[in-house]
């Protein structure tokens, strides 16, 4: 049954979350409650508005307790000093619960308008799968549960006194015997891989390595939320490219020069090895300042155009602005952008720009 | 008055209620017939957040409400125990998975309530409809919502609630003035003093004995004393900001109906609030009463001893309400059974004497009923807190220390204890606020007052709240107080607000206090 505070409960929540009225906005206060999750001590978020009234301040005020203690000493610890010396009390780490990653991805879908993803073409279709759960009393003697079957038996036996501890045998007849039985599960088939390419060359800063950090959780974010499984290759490339884990990743800094072709080579020949583009949702993202290296530029595109966008679910380019960057790959993408309807590009010239980006490449659908 | 859950009570509980009814009518309550309804805990917290009820307006407060019980039932840090509404018949509620044990704790509890509701004085004057009447007001602002717009709506009733404590909690037992003054067209009758002075005279003598220019003078002092009084509106300061807004400020029918049910649920919660202490402390005394002497099974004991104290714990910051009030009536029973009270106890200096004092008179049970029928929080705190229960129950004061910013153990003495805890009750503890003048400088603005008392407002939040004021009045609004041990002039236009320290004549604290008038 649903209830009728339901309505009052999901206004509520969008005041606190901003998506109505701005007016209430400064009465929100994040209050929160300490409450206990098995050894950990876990801090459950309680917003409240407070409607501003006529109060007394806290200058004069005052009130009554009970219990021991001497005239001026203090009831609670002062505000905002003190705060390395906590002992025996239970801070240290409090955990904060109540927004999983799905809710965080629910709210950036709300609050980007993003659409639903469709994995594409057949990968759709859902198999699915038998899974052995339970037992049941009849089925063909390949499937008979020998332990149980043989349980029942003794249990029978010494109940009605036909069983000889001295001569243990324990013959199953026909209403002893216990069966495997199957359940077909549904197994959503449809899996992603993200592939994440970077330039680290000299002229990307740690500031643009930040930036490229959180766009490319929040992707994260989104996407699993859409796909069963999902697997992340990192590729990090100045004039050569190299397949890395996700904290050479961030990491590195390499001093060469720029060749983005050797990326998408890369990323191509990992995809044929894989990924087959027939099984998988292929999304690729690449994270550059626009510098590259002499007439690379338009071999990127030749080969984007002809060999990889054909495989992929979505192609992304940020990118960043660094102060070195001439960012001149950015107008050869775009020419693509006409032509392809799989490709996206956006500027993050600083962290602001981020949400912006985060929206132009997620809501394509795709 | 349809409940969408399955509410009946099954076979055990309503043995139980029949039971501790019995219990409870024989110790002399007095109640209206009170059903229990059997809920789940997340119904219970819905119908918590409504403040009991199974439906009020729409607001998002409640939702607020809900999602602060429903986290903290769900993480096991809170749990409600009771819940009954004041209403003919009563309605109380109790949770599906209690035990057996805790289901008769609650039911005997919620029969105190019941009977307070019924015979306490200050409820006397409350809705007994109440159920109807909240219902009532959901269909109207309902309607008003699908009418004007959800969230025009809202936005009025946030404004509304941001003031809904500025209502004169005794006007109800007080008539300050006649009921409408806005539709009262009478010729005023003018008073004694009003006259003119002519004094008696022969005719020749006359124009010598009483000098027309003098006659004339008085005259228009007369004249200008008469107009000042009529342009000053109200003639007293008005506590009930909220009526004098419906009655005088420009509102649309359906705001003014929207003001007034905000109102009418203010005046209705007002006594709950003033009698907490004694309410929930009369409650108590009768779940633990019924309980150990007649309910009580040996095997409940330990559970409901556990239970009990749970609900009686004192924190340090802070006086437990149910602690207070059931200790204070169980000393208020001990004092009229032994004649440990009057003239010749107050007297008494011997202390040995005075230990042993015994009179017995058995008048505690009867004074006990007395107390439950006459007095509020504050009447009852200033009349039995004794300084020996202050020592017994370790009670202190605590203040507001600037330096460090926090709160501090203040005092241990009894004059002090109990200012402070009387200071904290009256008026809920909140500041005092009158209506001044409703056309300040002849200009049709608002001005307000608040009564200083020795501490002043959080300034920030008084001038929000100043503005949703200003809102419903329209003209700019204005608020005398001490800012800083100044008297200050806060001024809310509707776009920005002002601060002006004016002069010692407007001083809120040398004028005398309006409630003596």
């Amino acid at each position: 049954m649903s209830q009728k505070i339901e309505r009052d409960h999901q206004r509520f929540r969008k005041i606190v979350r901003g998506k109505v009225k701005s007016d209430l906005g400064k009465y929100i206060s994040r209050g929160e409650m300490i409450g206990k999750k098995g050894r950990d001590f876990v801090s459950i978020p309680v917003p409240t508005i407070e409607l501003p009234q006529f109060r007394y301040g806290q200058k004069g005020s005052g009130g009554v307790g009970q219990g021991e203690g001497d005239p001026g000493q203090p009831l609670t610890q002062p505000q905002g000093e003190d705060e390395g010396g906590a002992g025996d009390q239970p801070g240290g780490h409090i955990l904060e619960v109540d927004l999983t990653l799905e809710e965080l991805a629910e709210i950036l879908g709300e609050e980007l308008a993003l659409p639903r993803i469709e994995p594409k073409g057949k990968k759709n279709i859902i198999t699915t799968k038998d899974k052995y759960t339970g037992i049941r009393q009849s089925g063909p003697e390949s499937l008979r549960h020998f332990k149980r079957t043989y349980k029942r038996a003794m249990k029978r036996q010494i109940a009605s006194g036909t069983y000889n501890p001295a001569d243990p045998i324990v013959v199953p007849i026909r209403e002893d015997k216990q069966y495997r039985s199957w359940k077909e599960v549904p197994k959503p088939d449809s899996v992603a891989c993200i592939m994440y390419m970077m330039d680290v060359s000299g002229s990307m800063t740690d500031e643009q390595k930040e930036i490229v950090r959180i766009e490319s959780f929040w992707i994260d974010t989104w996407l699993k939320r859409h796909y069963k499984g999902i697997e992340n290759v990192y590729i990090i490339h100045d004039a050569a490219a190299h397949e890395v884990d996700e904290h050479t990743f961030y990491h590195t800094r390499e001093s060469g020069g720029t060749k983005i072709s050797t990326a998408y080579e890369l990323a191509n020949k990992i995809i044929d090895k894989r990924y087959s583009p027939t099984e998988w949702n292929i999304y690729a993202f690449h994270f550059s300042d626009g510098d590259n290296w002499g007439d690379d530029s338009p071999h990127c595109i030749q080969f984007l155009q002809d060999t990889l966008l054909p495989k992929l679910n979505l192609f992304g380019y940020g990118q960043v602005e660094s102060p070195y960057g001439s960012g001149e790959f950015y107008e050869y993408i775009t020419e693509l952008l006409e032509k392809k309807d799989n490709v996206v590009a956006s500027r993050i010239p600083d962290r602001e720009a981020i949400i912006g980006s985060i929206k132009e490449f997620l809501s394509t659908g795709k | 008055m349809t409940f969408p859950y399955d509410t009946r009570l099954p076979p055990d509980l309503a043995a139980l209620k029949v039971e501790i009814e019995a219990h409870a009518r024989q110790f002399g309550l007095d109640f209206y017939e009170t059903i229990f309804e059997v809920v789940d805990a997340d119904d219970l917290n819905e119908i918590a957040s409504y403040g009991g009820f199974p439906t009020r307006y729409p607001h998002w407060s409640f939702g607020m409400q809900y999602e602060e019980l429903k986290k903290g039932y769900e993480y096991g840090l809170s749990k409600i125990y009771e819940m009954v509404i004041n209403n003919d018949p009563c309605y109380a509620y109790l949770m599906r998975c209690n035990h057996t044990v805790d289901q008769k704790l609650v039911m005997a509890h919620v029969y105190g309530h019941c009977d307070f509701f019924k015979n306490n004085a200050y409820f006397a004057h409350t809705s007994r409809k109440m159920m109807d009447d909240m219902a009532n007001h959901g269909v109207r602002i309902r309607h008003y919502a699908e009418k004007y717009g959800e969230d025009a709506v809202e936005a009025f009733l946030d404004r509304c609630m941001s003031i809904d404590d500025l209502i004169d909690m005794h006007s109800t037992a007080i008539k300050r003035h006649d009921e409408s003054k806005r539709f009262d067209f009478k010729e005023p009758v003018p008073e004694e003093g009003d006259k003119l002075t002519r004094f008696q005279s022969k005719d020749y003598m006359s124009e010598y004995i009483n000098p027309p220019e003098a006659l004339k003078a008085e005259e228009e002092e007369l004249k200008k004393k008469q107009q000042a009084i009529e342009r000053s509106f109200p003639e007293q300061p008005e506590r009930d900001v909220l009526l004098f807004l419906i009655e005088y400020a420009p509102l649309k029918a359906w705001q003014r109906d929207v003001l007034s049910i905000v109102r009418g649920e203010a005046y209705y919660f007002a006594p709950q609030g003033q009698t907490k202490v004694l309410n929930e402390g009369w409650a108590s005394f009768w779940h633990s009463t019924i309980m150990t002497e007649r309910a009580l099974e040996p095997w409940e004991c330990i559970d409901y001893a556990d239970h009990h104290s749970g609900t009686m714990a004192m924190s340090r910051g802070r006086v437990n309400p149910y602690k207070l009030g059931i200790e204070l009536l169980r000393d208020i029973e001990r004092r009229w059974n032994t004649g440990q009270f009057g003239k010749e106890w107050e007297e008494c200096d011997d202390l040995d004497k005075k230990r042993s004092w015994n009179l017995n008179l058995g008048l505690g049970r009867k004074k006990i009923f007395e107390v439950r029928k006459i007095h509020n929080d504050v009447t009852f705190i200033d009349t039995f807190l004794t300084p020996e229960f202050c020592q017994e129950h370790k009670l202190f004061s605590f203040a507001h220390n600037e330096q460090q910013n926090n709160y501090v153990i203040e005092s241990r003495e009894f004059q002090k204890v109990k200012q402070r805890l009387l200071f904290s009750l009256t008026n809920h503890g909140r500041p005092f606020i009158y209506v001044i003048d409703g056309n300040y400088k002849n200009r049709g603005e608002l001005l307000l007052r608040h009564e200083y008392n020795g501490i002043e407002l959080r300034m920030d939040r008084a001038v929000d709240t100043l503005a949703n004021v200003q809102a419903l009045w329209t003209r700019p609004v204005h608020l005398q107080t001490i800012v800083d041990n100044k008297p200050v002039l806060v001024s809310h236009d509707g776009t920005s607000a002002t601060q002006n320290n004016i002069g010692e004549a407007d001083d809120p604290r040398k004028n005398a206090s309006p409630a003596t008038k």
